[in-house]
Protein backbone atom coordinates (compact mmCIF):
# COMPACT_ATOMS: atom_id res chain seq x y z
CA UNK A 1 0.00 0.00 0.00
CA UNK A 2 1.03 3.43 -0.92
CA UNK A 3 0.96 6.63 1.18
CA UNK A 4 1.80 10.08 0.66
CA UNK A 5 4.74 11.58 3.03
CA UNK A 6 5.14 15.49 2.92
CA UNK A 7 9.00 16.48 1.95
CA UNK A 8 9.70 19.35 0.56
CA UNK A 9 7.81 22.92 0.80
CA UNK A 10 6.38 25.01 -1.59
CA UNK A 11 8.78 27.91 -0.83
CA UNK A 12 11.92 25.65 -1.03
CA UNK A 13 10.79 24.24 -4.20
CA UNK A 14 9.83 27.55 -6.24
CA UNK A 15 13.23 29.10 -4.87
CA UNK A 16 15.01 25.83 -6.30
CA UNK A 17 13.42 25.87 -9.62
CA UNK A 18 13.87 30.01 -9.44
CA UNK A 19 17.16 29.76 -9.09
CA UNK A 20 18.51 27.07 -11.82
CA UNK A 21 17.43 29.93 -15.05
CA UNK A 22 18.64 32.71 -12.25
CA UNK A 23 21.82 30.69 -11.86
CA UNK A 24 22.19 29.99 -15.36
CA UNK A 25 22.10 33.60 -16.74
CA UNK A 26 24.03 34.72 -14.33
CA UNK A 27 27.12 32.54 -15.35
CA UNK A 28 26.27 33.03 -18.85
CA UNK A 29 26.35 36.61 -18.19
CA UNK A 30 29.67 36.20 -15.99
CA UNK A 31 31.11 35.00 -19.09
CA UNK A 32 30.62 37.61 -21.24
CA UNK A 33 32.55 39.96 -18.43
CA UNK A 34 35.32 37.15 -17.74
CA UNK A 35 36.39 36.93 -21.70
CA UNK A 36 37.19 40.31 -21.63
CA UNK A 37 40.30 39.87 -18.87
CA UNK A 38 40.73 36.23 -19.17
CA UNK A 39 43.95 35.92 -17.40
CA UNK A 40 42.85 32.70 -15.01
CA UNK A 41 44.70 29.51 -15.57
CA UNK A 42 45.62 26.35 -13.29
CA UNK A 43 49.45 26.44 -12.95
CA UNK A 44 51.48 24.45 -11.41
CA UNK A 45 54.93 24.74 -11.10
CA UNK A 46 55.09 27.05 -14.37
CA UNK A 47 53.36 24.75 -16.12
CA UNK A 48 49.91 25.82 -17.30
CA UNK A 49 47.41 22.25 -16.91
CA UNK A 50 44.08 24.33 -18.42
CA UNK A 51 43.78 28.52 -19.37
CA UNK A 52 40.25 29.24 -18.15
CA UNK A 53 39.13 29.16 -21.07
CA UNK A 54 40.21 27.63 -24.43
CA UNK A 55 39.41 29.14 -27.28
CA UNK A 56 36.93 26.62 -28.86
CA UNK A 57 35.11 27.11 -25.37
CA UNK A 58 34.06 30.83 -26.02
CA UNK A 59 33.41 29.74 -29.60
CA UNK A 60 31.19 27.07 -29.00
CA UNK A 61 29.12 29.31 -26.28
CA UNK A 62 29.07 32.06 -29.20
CA UNK A 63 30.99 34.57 -26.02
CA UNK A 64 33.50 37.13 -27.54
CA UNK A 65 32.84 40.34 -27.76
CA UNK A 66 30.36 41.05 -25.46
CA UNK A 67 31.37 42.55 -22.48
CA UNK A 68 29.07 45.39 -22.26
CA UNK A 69 25.70 43.15 -23.27
CA UNK A 70 27.09 40.50 -19.99
CA UNK A 71 27.28 43.46 -17.65
CA UNK A 72 23.70 44.64 -18.80
CA UNK A 73 22.73 41.18 -17.88
CA UNK A 74 24.75 40.78 -15.13
CA UNK A 75 23.29 43.39 -12.96
CA UNK A 76 20.06 43.00 -13.77
CA UNK A 77 19.78 39.52 -12.96
CA UNK A 78 22.11 39.96 -9.87
CA UNK A 79 18.77 41.35 -8.07
CA UNK A 80 16.93 38.11 -8.56
CA UNK A 81 19.39 36.01 -7.53
CA UNK A 82 20.16 38.02 -4.60
CA UNK A 83 16.20 37.89 -3.39
CA UNK A 84 15.28 34.79 -4.45
CA UNK A 85 18.40 33.56 -1.97
CA UNK A 86 17.60 35.55 0.59
CA UNK A 87 13.45 34.84 0.83
CA UNK A 88 14.77 30.72 0.60
CA UNK A 89 16.88 31.70 3.49
CA UNK A 90 14.61 33.71 5.29
CA UNK A 91 11.96 31.30 5.23
CA UNK A 92 14.40 28.06 6.29
CA UNK A 93 14.79 30.26 9.36
CA UNK A 94 10.95 31.55 9.79
CA UNK A 95 9.77 27.78 9.26
CA UNK A 96 12.64 25.85 10.94
CA UNK A 97 13.40 24.29 8.57
CA UNK A 98 16.95 24.83 9.36
CA UNK A 99 17.07 21.96 11.51
CA UNK A 100 16.47 19.63 9.11
CA UNK A 101 19.59 21.42 6.95
CA UNK A 102 22.28 22.45 9.08
CA UNK A 103 24.76 19.79 9.78
CA UNK A 104 24.54 18.77 13.33
CA UNK A 105 27.63 17.46 15.01
CA UNK A 106 27.02 13.87 13.75
CA UNK A 107 27.07 15.01 10.15
CA UNK A 108 30.28 15.21 9.46
CA UNK A 109 30.96 12.06 10.50
CA UNK A 110 28.08 10.99 8.69
CA UNK A 111 28.79 12.23 5.72
CA UNK A 112 31.83 10.11 5.18
CA UNK A 113 29.50 7.03 5.70
CA UNK A 114 27.08 8.52 2.98
CA UNK A 115 29.93 9.22 0.86
CA UNK A 116 31.24 5.22 1.17
CA UNK A 117 27.66 4.22 0.50
CA UNK A 118 27.02 6.12 -2.26
CA UNK A 119 30.21 4.99 -3.78
CA UNK A 120 29.46 1.56 -3.40
CA UNK A 121 32.07 0.74 -0.51
CA UNK A 122 30.06 0.33 2.45
CA UNK A 123 26.70 -1.20 2.17
CA UNK A 124 24.61 0.07 5.11
CA UNK A 125 24.10 3.66 5.38
CA UNK A 126 23.31 5.38 8.56
CA UNK A 127 19.86 6.46 9.48
CA UNK A 128 18.40 9.18 7.38
CA UNK A 129 16.25 12.53 7.89
CA UNK A 130 14.99 14.18 5.33
CA UNK A 131 18.45 15.19 4.18
CA UNK A 132 21.57 12.77 4.97
CA UNK A 133 24.44 14.06 6.19
CA UNK A 134 26.00 14.56 3.27
CA UNK A 135 23.32 16.64 1.77
CA UNK A 136 23.40 18.85 4.86
CA UNK A 137 26.74 19.64 4.17
CA UNK A 138 26.26 20.40 0.58
CA UNK A 139 23.01 22.06 0.81
CA UNK A 140 23.96 24.30 3.71
CA UNK A 141 27.76 25.12 2.02
CA UNK A 142 26.20 26.37 -0.94
CA UNK A 143 24.11 28.54 0.15
CA UNK A 144 27.57 30.07 2.03
CA UNK A 145 28.76 30.14 -1.76
CA UNK A 146 25.57 31.91 -2.98
CA UNK A 147 26.55 34.20 0.00
CA UNK A 148 29.88 34.78 -0.83
CA UNK A 149 29.33 35.09 -4.71
CA UNK A 150 27.02 38.12 -3.63
CA UNK A 151 29.57 39.44 -1.11
CA UNK A 152 32.62 38.88 -3.75
CA UNK A 153 30.25 40.04 -6.51
CA UNK A 154 29.74 43.28 -4.57
CA UNK A 155 33.31 44.32 -3.61
CA UNK A 156 34.52 43.90 -7.44
CA UNK A 157 31.36 45.79 -8.26
CA UNK A 158 31.84 48.98 -6.05
CA UNK A 159 34.78 47.99 -4.68
CA UNK A 160 35.19 51.84 -3.25
CA UNK A 161 32.12 52.30 -1.44
CA UNK A 162 32.14 49.07 -0.40
CA UNK A 163 35.88 49.47 0.92
CA UNK A 164 35.51 47.56 3.88
CA UNK A 165 33.78 44.22 2.20
CA UNK A 166 36.62 44.23 -0.47
CA UNK A 167 39.26 43.65 2.31
CA UNK A 168 36.98 41.76 3.86
CA UNK A 169 37.39 39.47 0.26
CA UNK A 170 41.00 39.97 0.34
CA UNK A 171 41.05 42.87 -1.91
CA UNK A 172 40.01 43.12 -5.32
CA UNK A 173 42.05 41.55 -7.59
CA UNK A 174 41.59 38.01 -4.76
CA UNK A 175 38.09 39.04 -4.41
CA UNK A 176 37.50 38.51 -8.68
CA UNK A 177 39.53 35.35 -8.45
CA UNK A 178 36.85 33.45 -5.45
CA UNK A 179 33.83 35.26 -7.66
CA UNK A 180 35.10 33.25 -10.45
CA UNK A 181 36.38 30.39 -8.53
CA UNK A 182 32.64 30.16 -6.70
CA UNK A 183 31.33 30.15 -10.19
CA UNK A 184 33.08 27.20 -11.25
CA UNK A 185 31.95 25.79 -7.91
CA UNK A 186 28.69 25.70 -9.16
CA UNK A 187 29.40 23.90 -12.39
CA UNK A 188 30.36 21.19 -10.30
CA UNK A 189 27.72 20.97 -7.92
CA UNK A 190 25.42 21.02 -10.95
CA UNK A 191 27.11 18.10 -12.24
CA UNK A 192 27.33 16.01 -9.05
CA UNK A 193 23.92 17.37 -8.34
CA UNK A 194 22.26 16.20 -11.92
CA UNK A 195 24.25 12.33 -11.53
CA UNK A 196 22.63 12.29 -7.61
CA UNK A 197 19.29 13.06 -8.75
CA UNK A 198 19.58 10.88 -11.86
CA UNK A 199 20.26 7.55 -9.53
CA UNK A 200 17.91 8.55 -6.81
CA UNK A 201 15.22 8.26 -9.19
CA UNK A 202 11.72 9.32 -10.26
CA UNK A 203 10.40 9.44 -6.42
CA UNK A 204 12.89 11.71 -5.38
CA UNK A 205 12.84 14.18 -8.40
CA UNK A 206 8.64 14.58 -7.50
CA UNK A 207 9.25 15.30 -4.50
CA UNK A 208 11.26 18.72 -5.42
CA UNK A 209 8.65 19.05 -8.09
CA UNK A 210 5.34 17.90 -5.92
CA UNK A 211 6.28 18.09 -2.80
CA UNK A 212 5.75 15.07 -1.48
CA UNK A 213 6.86 11.25 -1.40
CA UNK A 214 5.38 7.91 -1.73
CA UNK A 215 5.76 5.17 1.06
CA UNK A 216 5.57 1.75 0.62
CA UNK A 217 3.78 0.83 3.91
CA UNK A 218 3.26 -2.68 5.48
CA UNK A 219 -0.77 -3.40 5.11
CA UNK A 220 -1.81 -3.15 8.86
CA UNK A 221 -2.67 -6.57 10.06
CA UNK A 222 -6.10 -8.09 9.55
CA UNK A 223 -8.15 -7.34 13.13
CA UNK A 224 -11.48 -8.45 11.89
CA UNK A 225 -12.75 -7.73 15.57
CA UNK A 226 -12.53 -4.42 15.80
CA UNK A 227 -14.35 -1.54 14.51
CA UNK A 228 -13.00 0.12 10.88
CA UNK A 229 -12.31 3.74 13.13
CA UNK A 230 -9.83 1.66 15.22
CA UNK A 231 -7.33 0.33 12.80
CA UNK A 232 -4.37 2.72 12.55
CA UNK A 233 -4.01 5.10 9.95
CA UNK A 234 -0.48 5.63 10.86
CA UNK A 235 2.25 4.24 8.50
CA UNK A 236 3.89 1.90 10.31
CA UNK A 237 7.59 0.19 9.47
CA UNK A 238 10.50 1.37 9.36
CA UNK A 239 10.19 4.95 8.81
CA UNK A 240 8.94 5.83 11.53
CA UNK A 241 11.27 5.12 13.96
CA UNK A 242 13.84 6.98 12.18
CA UNK A 243 12.13 9.63 12.09
CA UNK A 244 12.68 10.43 15.62
CA UNK A 245 15.01 13.47 15.71
CA UNK B 1 -9.14 0.14 0.05
CA UNK B 2 -11.66 -2.52 0.93
CA UNK B 3 -13.17 -0.02 3.45
CA UNK B 4 -17.22 0.41 3.59
CA UNK B 5 -17.91 3.54 1.45
CA UNK B 6 -20.31 5.70 3.10
CA UNK B 7 -22.58 7.28 0.42
CA UNK B 8 -23.50 10.02 2.28
CA UNK B 9 -19.86 11.43 1.74
CA UNK B 10 -18.21 12.19 -1.00
CA UNK B 11 -16.04 9.60 -2.35
CA UNK B 12 -12.33 9.53 -1.17
CA UNK B 13 -9.87 10.30 -3.42
CA UNK B 14 -7.70 7.03 -3.18
CA UNK B 15 -4.12 7.73 -2.33
CA UNK B 16 -3.30 7.04 -6.22
CA UNK B 17 -5.33 9.57 -7.18
CA UNK B 18 -4.06 11.74 -4.75
CA UNK B 19 -0.33 11.26 -6.04
CA UNK B 20 -1.64 11.48 -9.30
CA UNK B 21 -3.49 14.95 -9.12
CA UNK B 22 -0.88 16.39 -6.95
CA UNK B 23 1.56 15.72 -9.48
CA UNK B 24 -0.32 16.77 -12.07
CA UNK B 25 -0.84 20.05 -10.73
CA UNK B 26 2.91 20.65 -9.66
CA UNK B 27 4.07 19.65 -13.26
CA UNK B 28 1.56 21.83 -14.96
CA UNK B 29 3.19 24.65 -12.37
CA UNK B 30 6.42 24.58 -12.97
CA UNK B 31 6.26 23.94 -16.87
CA UNK B 32 3.76 26.90 -17.06
CA UNK B 33 6.67 28.96 -14.74
CA UNK B 34 8.99 27.79 -16.73
CA UNK B 35 6.85 28.65 -20.12
CA UNK B 36 6.52 32.60 -18.22
CA UNK B 37 9.94 32.58 -17.58
CA UNK B 38 10.92 31.66 -20.99
CA UNK B 39 8.94 34.21 -22.42
CA UNK B 40 9.62 36.91 -20.06
CA UNK B 41 13.61 35.88 -20.96
CA UNK B 42 12.82 36.08 -25.35
CA UNK B 43 10.92 39.73 -24.54
CA UNK B 44 13.63 40.93 -22.66
CA UNK B 45 16.37 39.59 -24.76
CA UNK B 46 14.74 40.93 -28.21
CA UNK B 47 13.67 44.48 -26.56
CA UNK B 48 14.19 46.97 -28.87
CA UNK B 49 17.20 48.53 -28.75
CA UNK B 50 17.25 51.88 -26.97
CA UNK B 51 17.57 54.88 -29.71
CA UNK B 52 20.80 55.95 -29.73
CA UNK B 53 21.45 58.82 -28.18
CA UNK B 54 23.99 60.10 -24.52
CA UNK B 55 23.60 56.17 -23.64
CA UNK B 56 22.95 53.34 -26.84
CA UNK B 57 23.69 50.06 -27.77
CA UNK B 58 21.92 48.07 -25.42
CA UNK B 59 18.29 46.51 -24.91
CA UNK B 60 16.17 49.02 -23.64
CA UNK B 61 14.47 47.50 -20.10
CA UNK B 62 18.55 46.43 -19.58
CA UNK B 63 19.34 50.56 -20.17
CA UNK B 64 16.59 51.33 -18.06
CA UNK B 65 17.92 48.74 -14.73
CA UNK B 66 21.44 50.25 -15.15
CA UNK B 67 20.01 53.81 -14.42
CA UNK B 68 18.21 51.87 -11.76
CA UNK B 69 21.21 50.95 -10.28
CA UNK B 70 23.30 54.06 -11.02
CA UNK B 71 19.95 55.87 -8.76
CA UNK B 72 20.35 52.85 -6.11
CA UNK B 73 24.08 52.67 -5.89
CA UNK B 74 24.77 56.47 -5.86
CA UNK B 75 23.11 56.34 -2.39
CA UNK B 76 26.25 54.63 -0.59
CA UNK B 77 28.38 57.27 -2.63
CA UNK B 78 30.41 59.61 -0.33
CA UNK B 79 33.30 61.74 -0.16
CA UNK B 80 34.23 60.24 3.04
CA UNK B 81 34.97 56.42 1.03
CA UNK B 82 38.25 56.91 -0.36
CA UNK B 83 40.01 54.31 -2.91
CA UNK B 84 42.75 52.66 -1.37
CA UNK B 85 46.36 53.94 -1.71
CA UNK B 86 50.02 52.30 -1.58
CA UNK B 87 53.58 52.90 -1.50
CA UNK B 88 54.90 54.30 -4.59
CA UNK B 89 57.29 51.38 -4.72
CA UNK B 90 54.32 48.95 -5.50
CA UNK B 91 53.52 51.05 -8.70
CA UNK B 92 53.65 49.66 -12.12
CA UNK B 93 56.47 51.04 -14.00
CA UNK B 94 55.19 50.03 -17.65
CA UNK B 95 51.90 51.59 -17.07
CA UNK B 96 49.31 49.66 -18.92
CA UNK B 97 48.04 51.51 -22.23
CA UNK B 98 44.58 50.25 -23.26
CA UNK B 99 43.17 52.26 -25.89
CA UNK B 100 43.87 55.09 -28.10
CA UNK B 101 40.72 56.62 -29.37
CA UNK B 102 41.18 60.51 -29.30
CA UNK B 103 44.91 60.65 -29.07
CA UNK B 104 45.50 58.96 -32.10
CA UNK B 105 45.68 62.83 -34.29
CA UNK B 106 48.78 62.75 -35.97
CA UNK B 107 47.85 66.81 -36.33
CA UNK B 108 48.22 67.14 -32.44
CA UNK B 109 50.65 69.99 -31.54
CA UNK B 110 51.69 69.71 -28.28
CA UNK B 111 53.21 73.39 -28.43
CA UNK B 112 49.94 74.78 -29.13
CA UNK B 113 47.60 72.72 -26.35
CA UNK B 114 45.37 74.74 -24.37
CA UNK B 115 42.64 73.24 -21.87
CA UNK B 116 39.62 74.96 -22.80
CA UNK B 117 37.00 75.35 -19.67
CA UNK B 118 33.59 76.65 -21.16
CA UNK B 119 32.00 78.48 -18.91
CA UNK B 120 28.14 78.95 -17.55
CA UNK B 121 28.24 82.61 -18.63
CA UNK B 122 29.33 81.06 -22.14
CA UNK B 123 32.67 82.59 -21.74
CA UNK B 124 35.99 79.96 -22.02
CA UNK B 125 38.65 80.14 -19.74
CA UNK B 126 42.16 79.10 -21.72
CA UNK B 127 45.15 77.42 -19.38
CA UNK B 128 48.32 76.43 -20.61
CA UNK B 129 50.17 73.27 -18.64
CA UNK B 130 52.52 76.02 -16.97
CA UNK B 131 49.26 77.94 -15.59
CA UNK B 132 47.63 74.16 -14.12
CA UNK B 133 51.33 73.07 -12.97
CA UNK B 134 51.41 76.53 -11.15
CA UNK B 135 48.93 75.10 -8.51
CA UNK B 136 49.80 72.79 -5.51
CA UNK B 137 50.24 69.10 -6.85
CA UNK B 138 48.54 66.32 -5.57
CA UNK B 139 49.64 62.56 -6.13
CA UNK B 140 48.05 59.29 -5.52
CA UNK B 141 48.97 56.22 -5.83
CA UNK B 142 45.94 53.24 -6.63
CA UNK B 143 44.58 50.68 -8.06
CA UNK B 144 43.78 51.62 -11.59
CA UNK B 145 40.36 49.44 -12.53
CA UNK B 146 39.58 48.42 -16.03
CA UNK B 147 35.98 47.76 -17.06
CA UNK B 148 37.63 44.79 -18.42
CA UNK B 149 38.79 43.47 -15.45
CA UNK B 150 42.21 44.07 -15.16
CA UNK B 151 43.79 46.28 -12.21
CA UNK B 152 47.41 47.47 -12.03
CA UNK B 153 49.05 50.12 -8.86
CA UNK B 154 49.87 52.92 -10.60
CA UNK B 155 51.74 56.40 -9.25
CA UNK B 156 50.04 59.79 -11.05
CA UNK B 157 50.49 62.95 -10.20
CA UNK B 158 48.71 66.43 -11.02
CA UNK B 159 45.86 69.13 -9.70
CA UNK B 160 43.26 67.95 -7.07
CA UNK B 161 40.25 68.97 -9.28
CA UNK B 162 38.77 70.25 -6.09
CA UNK B 163 42.05 72.50 -6.10
CA UNK B 164 41.48 73.58 -9.78
CA UNK B 165 38.15 74.28 -9.38
CA UNK B 166 38.39 76.41 -6.07
CA UNK B 167 41.85 78.41 -7.87
CA UNK B 168 39.69 79.03 -10.65
CA UNK B 169 36.38 79.85 -9.31
CA UNK B 170 33.95 77.69 -11.00
CA UNK B 171 31.88 76.48 -8.22
CA UNK B 172 29.08 77.53 -9.74
CA UNK B 173 29.45 75.00 -12.47
CA UNK B 174 30.19 72.66 -9.84
CA UNK B 175 26.36 73.66 -8.83
CA UNK B 176 25.35 71.78 -12.11
CA UNK B 177 24.89 67.50 -12.69
CA UNK B 178 27.44 66.66 -14.62
CA UNK B 179 30.98 67.33 -16.10
CA UNK B 180 31.85 66.72 -19.48
CA UNK B 181 35.64 66.02 -20.78
CA UNK B 182 36.30 65.67 -24.74
CA UNK B 183 40.00 65.27 -26.56
CA UNK B 184 40.98 67.81 -28.66
CA UNK B 185 40.24 65.81 -31.73
CA UNK B 186 37.00 65.24 -29.68
CA UNK B 187 37.05 61.85 -30.69
CA UNK B 188 36.94 60.56 -27.19
CA UNK B 189 34.53 61.83 -24.56
CA UNK B 190 33.08 61.13 -21.08
CA UNK B 191 30.03 62.46 -18.55
CA UNK B 192 30.95 62.36 -15.14
CA UNK B 193 28.44 62.69 -12.15
CA UNK B 194 29.47 65.71 -10.14
CA UNK B 195 29.51 64.07 -7.00
CA UNK B 196 32.17 61.97 -8.35
CA UNK B 197 34.12 64.52 -10.04
CA UNK B 198 34.55 66.66 -6.66
CA UNK B 199 35.70 63.30 -5.10
CA UNK B 200 38.75 64.69 -2.87
CA UNK B 201 40.72 61.74 -5.24
CA UNK B 202 39.84 62.99 -8.29
CA UNK B 203 43.17 64.43 -10.45
CA UNK B 204 43.83 66.06 -13.14
CA UNK B 205 47.10 64.27 -14.18
CA UNK B 206 50.01 65.72 -15.96
CA UNK B 207 52.59 63.08 -14.32
CA UNK B 208 53.04 59.55 -14.23
CA UNK B 209 55.54 57.74 -12.31
CA UNK B 210 57.06 61.27 -11.12
CA UNK B 211 57.75 62.02 -15.14
CA UNK B 212 55.77 64.29 -17.66
CA UNK B 213 52.70 62.33 -19.30
CA UNK B 214 53.94 60.76 -22.26
CA UNK B 215 52.14 60.79 -25.34
CA UNK B 216 50.17 57.25 -24.98
CA UNK B 217 48.73 58.44 -21.64
CA UNK B 218 47.55 61.82 -22.82
CA UNK B 219 50.18 64.20 -22.75
CA UNK B 220 49.63 66.39 -21.34
CA UNK B 221 46.99 66.36 -19.00
CA UNK B 222 44.78 63.50 -18.53
CA UNK B 223 41.49 62.88 -15.92
CA UNK B 224 42.46 60.07 -13.04
CA UNK B 225 39.18 59.42 -11.38
CA UNK B 226 39.64 56.19 -8.94
CA UNK B 227 35.99 56.28 -8.60
CA UNK B 228 35.49 55.52 -12.24
CA UNK B 229 36.27 52.57 -14.28
CA UNK B 230 39.29 53.53 -16.57
CA UNK B 231 36.91 54.22 -19.43
CA UNK B 232 36.48 57.64 -17.70
CA UNK B 233 39.68 58.42 -17.52
CA UNK B 234 39.70 60.58 -20.58
CA UNK B 235 43.35 61.01 -21.39
CA UNK B 236 44.74 64.29 -22.87
CA UNK B 237 41.87 66.58 -22.52
CA UNK B 238 41.07 69.28 -24.80
CA UNK B 239 37.64 70.93 -23.16
CA UNK B 240 35.40 70.95 -20.21
CA UNK B 241 32.07 71.74 -19.79
CA UNK B 242 29.00 71.60 -17.40
CA UNK B 243 25.87 70.67 -17.72
CA UNK B 244 22.93 69.64 -16.30
CA UNK B 245 21.93 66.93 -18.57
CA UNK B 246 24.59 64.14 -19.37
CA UNK B 247 27.06 65.26 -21.47
CA UNK B 248 28.21 62.95 -24.11
CA UNK B 249 29.78 59.56 -23.24
CA UNK B 250 31.79 57.51 -25.93
CA UNK B 251 31.45 53.92 -23.46
CA UNK B 252 27.72 54.79 -22.76
CA UNK B 253 27.00 54.91 -26.56
CA UNK B 254 28.06 51.96 -26.96
CA UNK B 255 25.79 49.69 -24.63
CA UNK B 256 28.16 50.35 -20.90
CA UNK B 257 26.87 51.97 -18.35
CA UNK B 258 27.18 55.49 -18.15
CA UNK B 259 27.67 55.97 -14.19
CA UNK B 260 30.85 52.98 -14.39
CA UNK B 261 31.09 54.15 -10.89
CA UNK B 262 33.27 52.37 -8.38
Amino acid sequence: MKAIKEKHPLVIRWAHWINFPVLTIMIWSGMLIYWADDEYSIKLFGHTFFHFFPDGFYNFFGIPSRLAEGMAFHFLFMWFFTLNGFFYVLYTIVSGAWRELLPNRHSFKEAWLVLLHDLHIRRTIPPQNKYNAAQRIAYSFIILMGIGSVATGLAIYKPVQFYWLTWLCGGYHFARILHFALTIGYVLFFIIHLIQVMLAGWDNFRSVVAGFEVKKVEPSPVMIDLPDSEISPLPDGPETEMKSI
Amino acid sequence: MKQPVNKKQRKELTVQQKINRRSFISFAALIGLYAAGYEAWRWLYKSPEETADITGGVQKPLRRALNQNELAFRKTFSNDHLVKTYPKSMAAQNVRVNSKIGIDDDDFNPESWMLIINKNDGGQLKLSLKDIKALPKTEIVYDFKCVEGWDQIQYWGGVSFRDFIAHYQLEDETKLNYVGFATPDEGYYVGIDMPSAMHPQTILAYEVNNRSLPMEHGYPLRLIIPVKYGIKNLKRIGTMSFNNERPPDYWAEQGYDYYSGL
